[in-house]
């Protein structure tokens, strides 16, 4: 009997412990895969040159000064994001209302803009609305959880709707600051003297934000890694009944990190504000509390890593309007090679933690 | 069985997970009309090479032969095809399903299901070997005994005569195991291939006609149990000779430490767990605490650790300093542990309560002690040489304190639980199913670890299942029945068969 053909076509083996720099170089040939699958993809489509079409999303990123400042800036907002959600995740808290916290701490931010821009001195208007958002964040965060740790509710649909209530209170905001009148928007606040707005640093117009939301990312990276509140966290998180049989205070730990998850979530929305728009309306958040999952995830929760992975998505995004605005492509052609690259990169997880043993080969290597 | 044909003949069988060799080019023979014990310690590759022949895992090299012909064994499916049916030590049945549809759950059929056909096969089955199984009962209203023999029915049922059975006394009352062992004798007398998975020596000798032994992945060796004697089998196990005697210190000075009355207490759903519980628990003592499982040893411990709500009655614990007599009921669990009062549980599921399967083991040590000092950091230092000395002292087999401990196999994941809640430095230490699943070598260990902190004072509660251990190791016993007291015993001079009795009726009145 030919015990070749018996045996199965592939098999998966759980590998264990695969060197550093291994996975990297794994994660490095999926990412050169996408490319190379999106080139495919491009020339099919629209028969264009993926060359020039790659260099046309890097020209959409970085191809001016400007460019580069916005990419920067918004790579900030996404990173602070996903740095809010990380101790969430961390507890696994399926915290889906980034979008709603963000939004209430823009709208707190607007508000006292709106309310004290006359009233006081920019940087201590500044310290205010740090305060106020990130506590307008926090009760935005910290809802769900409560209702979590004292009734067992389901948080992923309890933070979820707490974004609709957000969008409509935003809704609410927008009409009755409404400027100039019957535009339907806010308008840029406080357009001529600049009351709350992120001052200039070395000449610099987002270098606040920049810093900011570092200073937020080493700080969740030390809080997560190296405090007992972090441990308390992670035990929570890995077991909840471990976590009760040592006598940890598992409803305080959850109302715990969500205040601190949702503050964080507030302060993103206050460098939008503040820092970015200078106005506030319910795309305010625009879809950036959901894509901060990813950035988050694909992190696996590692604020530092983070910063590569938002990087990374706001280059695509920026990338995909450039091809779509100078090959008059329709948005989808650009969501497509996104959508193909995180593809690959998600992919590549699986072949980091697994590998394939095909027919006939034996356990060599 | 020279000459016989083999109905399995395993081959150079190897298996890797990552870097660790399971199964290193194994050989065994299995025959038909033979009871084969497959001995060895924890984590020496029994469960994984059985694993194999009932298509679980797929070996990295070597060959099966099922019958003289070379197989290639891909899937449980292909398994049951070849004869090779596996109980395995987790039941996979479907709680609200009735014991007939759980036995034909996932078997190929058409048009109509004639569950009362499946009936009538079932209760043949069940005469032809002497079970005892009612196929419309719901497996939820089953002891554990009997979803056991619905396993074995439903291994049957799909015609295997090659039988495997992983650790399947673990979870029996001795009365229990008999009873299993006169089935697996009447199979064998029928002519099906019966293998059992096992690190108990009493049972190898009581109940197999040759045994096979592994160690650390390694085939050493297999011969007629007749030829053989614990010690022999032992040392071919362990790999050096190892005194089969557990001492019993006498205690020096009992006072009492722990005072229960009327413990009365009732789960979620309302259900009487205990009922009107007393006993004594005495510093420089070993209390064992013996029952079927189930009978309120998890509800008694965590009551006075302080994680189950008490309905009524009250708990004393006696300071043995100030000798102050401070009500256990109504702390919170974290005040109860700072008192001293340690509790150390192995759940079923081993990991599913005391541990964190993805955290290290340095990570998992700190369980206790991270709150202390009153820095916002942690301190990973002590509990990192805690780690170390926990590896070294009771020989944990893993690649180091920074592997998480999910990655460990059962018995070591246990070595670390009791090794951390030893070294917490109790004035009362509980301990449930301490040595489940453990090899010999590891088990003497922790009896051994148990024993030095009874001489240092320590009121020890023994939960445990093995009647031989707990009539060896323990001073007193506590007899529980349905979540009563059915009497306390001496341990020493003590019966098995009266303390087995006492387990299944109250007081132990002899049976009708």
């Amino acid at each position: 009997m030919n015990r070749k053909a018996t045996e199965p076509f592939v098999r998966i083996v759980k590998r264990d412990g695969l060197p550093l720099w291994h996975s990297w170089l794994i994660r490095l040939a999926a990412l050169a895969l996408a490319l190379a699958v999106c080139a495919a993809v491009i020339f099919a489509i629209v028969r264009l040159n993926p060359l020039r079409v790659y260099g046309a999303m890097w020209q959409g990123a970085f191809g001016s000064a400007k460019r580069g400042w916005i990419t920067l800036r918004d790579t900030m907002m996404l990173l602070c994001i996903g740095v809010g959600l990380a101790p969430a995740f961390k507890m696994r808290f399926w915290n889906i209302g980034a979008e709603g916290q963000i939004l209430v701490g823009g709208l707190a931010t607007a508000a006292c803009m709106i309310y004290f821009g006359s009233a006081i001195p920019t940087w201590a208007l500044l310290l205010l609305t740090f305060a106020v958002s990130a506590a307008a964040g926090a009760v935005w965060g910290v809802l769900p959880a409560f209702f979590k740790a004292r009734y067992g509710t389901n948080e992923t649909l309890f933070t979820l709707m707490m974004n609709y209530v957000a969008i409509q209170l935003t809704a609410f905001f927008v009409a009755k600051w409404e400027n100039p009148f019957g535009s339907n928007t806010v308008g840029i606040i406080n357009q001529t003297h600049k009351s709350g707005w992120f001052p200039a640093v070395f000449g610099q117009q987002y270098l606040l934000n920049a810093l900011l939301v570092l200073a937020l990312t080493v700080f969740v990276f030390i809080y997560l890694r190296y405090t007992k509140h972090g441990y308390e966290t992670a035990v929570v998180g890995e077991s909840e009944r471990t976590a009760r049989y040592i006598g940890i205070d598992v409803r305080r730990v959850i109302i715990r990190t969500m205040l601190l998850s949702g503050a964080i979530c507030g302060l993103a929305g206050f460098t939008a504000v503040a820092g970015a728009s200078h106005t506030i309306s319910t795309s305010t958040a625009g879809g950036r509390g959901f894509t901060a999952i990813i950035v988050a995830w694909l992190a696996r929760f590692n604020t530092f890593v983070m910063i590569l992975t938002a990087a990374l998505l706001v280059f695509l995004e920026k990338g995909a309007i450039q091809i779509a605005t100078q090959y008059n492509l329709n948005d989808y052609a650009s969501q497509m090679i996104t959508g193909i690259i995180l593809f690959f990169i998600l992919g590549s997880e699986f072949f980091i933690n697994y590998r394939l043993i095909f027919r006939g080969k034996k356990e060599a290597d | 069985m020279e000459g016989a044909e083999a109905a399995v003949r395993m081959r150079d069988i190897t298996k890797t997970f990552g870097p660790i060799v399971a199964n290193d080019r194994v050989w065994l023979d299995i025959f038909r009309g033979e009871i084969l014990a497959l001995l060895g310690e924890n984590g020496s590759g029994k469960t994984t090479l059985m694993n194999m022949l009932s298509g679980i895992y797929y070996p990295d090299a070597g060959h099966i032969h099922v019958d003289g012909r070379e197989v290639s064994i891909r899937s449980p499916r292909d398994a049951y095809k070849l004869g090779i049916g596996m109980i395995h030590q987790h039941f996979k049945l479907v709680d609200v399903l009735t014991a007939a549809e759980n036995i034909i759950l996932g078997m190929p059929g058409k048009g109509r299901l004639d569950l009362r056909a499946v009936g009538e096969r079932i209760r043949r089955i069940c005469s032809l070997y002497g079970f005892d199984v009612d196929p419309q009962r719901k497996v939820y209203d089953m002891s554990v005994s009997q979803k056991q023999t619905v396993e074995i029915v439903k291994v049957l049922f799909r015609g295997a005569d090659i039988l495997i059975l992983d650790e399947p006394t673990a979870v029996l009352t001795p009365q229990e195991t008999d009873r299993l062992f006169a089935v697996l004798r009447n199979m064998r007398d029928d002519g099906k291939a019966v293998v059992i998975i096992t690190h108990k020596l009493y049972e190898v000798e009581e109940l197999s006609d040759r045994v096979a032994i592994l160690r650390r992945g390694q085939f050493v060796g297999d011969m007629p149990t007749k030829n053989t004697n614990a010690g022999e089998m032992t040392n071919m196990m362990v790999g050096r000779p190892v005194s089969l005697n557990i001492e019993r210190p006498e205690p020096h000075s009992p006072k009492p430490r722990i005072v229960a009355e009327g413990l009365t207490v009732r789960d979620i759903d309302g259900v009487t767990k205990l009922s009107g519980l007393s006993f004594t628990a005495n510093s420089g003592e070993i209390l064992g605490i013996a029952g079927i499982s189930g009978c309120g040893q998890k509800e008694l411990l965590e009551s006075i650790a302080g994680l189950q709500p008490v309905e009524s009655g009250s708990i004393v614990y006696l300071d043995p300093e100030s000798g102050e007599e401070i009500q256990l009921i109504g702390k919170d669990p974290r005040a109860i542990s700072a008192l001293g009062v340690a509790l150390s549980f192995v759940p079923e599921d081993r990991l599913g309560m005391g541990l964190v399967g993805n955290m290290d083991l340095t990570d998992n040590m700190m369980l206790r002690s991270f709150r202390r000092g009153s820095s916002v950091f942690a301190d990973r230092k002590a509990p990192k040489s805690l780690a170390e000395r926990v590896v070294g002292e009771l020989g944990v087999n893993t690649p180091g304190v920074d592997t998480p401990v999910r990655r460990l196999s059962g018995g070591n994941v246990q070595k670390v639980l009791v090794g951390r809640e030893i070294a917490s430095a109790p004035t009362v230490l509980m301990t449930a199913y301490a040595v489940r699943g453990l090899d010999i070598n590891a088990s003497y260990t922790i009896y051994d670890l148990i024993n030095r902190q009874k001489e240092k004072g320590v009121a020890v509660i023994f939960v445990g299942e093995d009647l031989d251990v707990l009539l060896a190791l323990c001073d007193r016993i506590l007899v529980l029945c349905g979540g009563k007291l059915s009497g306390i015993v001496p341990g020493r001079g003590a019966n098995k068969r009266e303390v087995g009795m006492m387990m299944t009726r109250l007081g132990g009145e002899a049976e009708k």
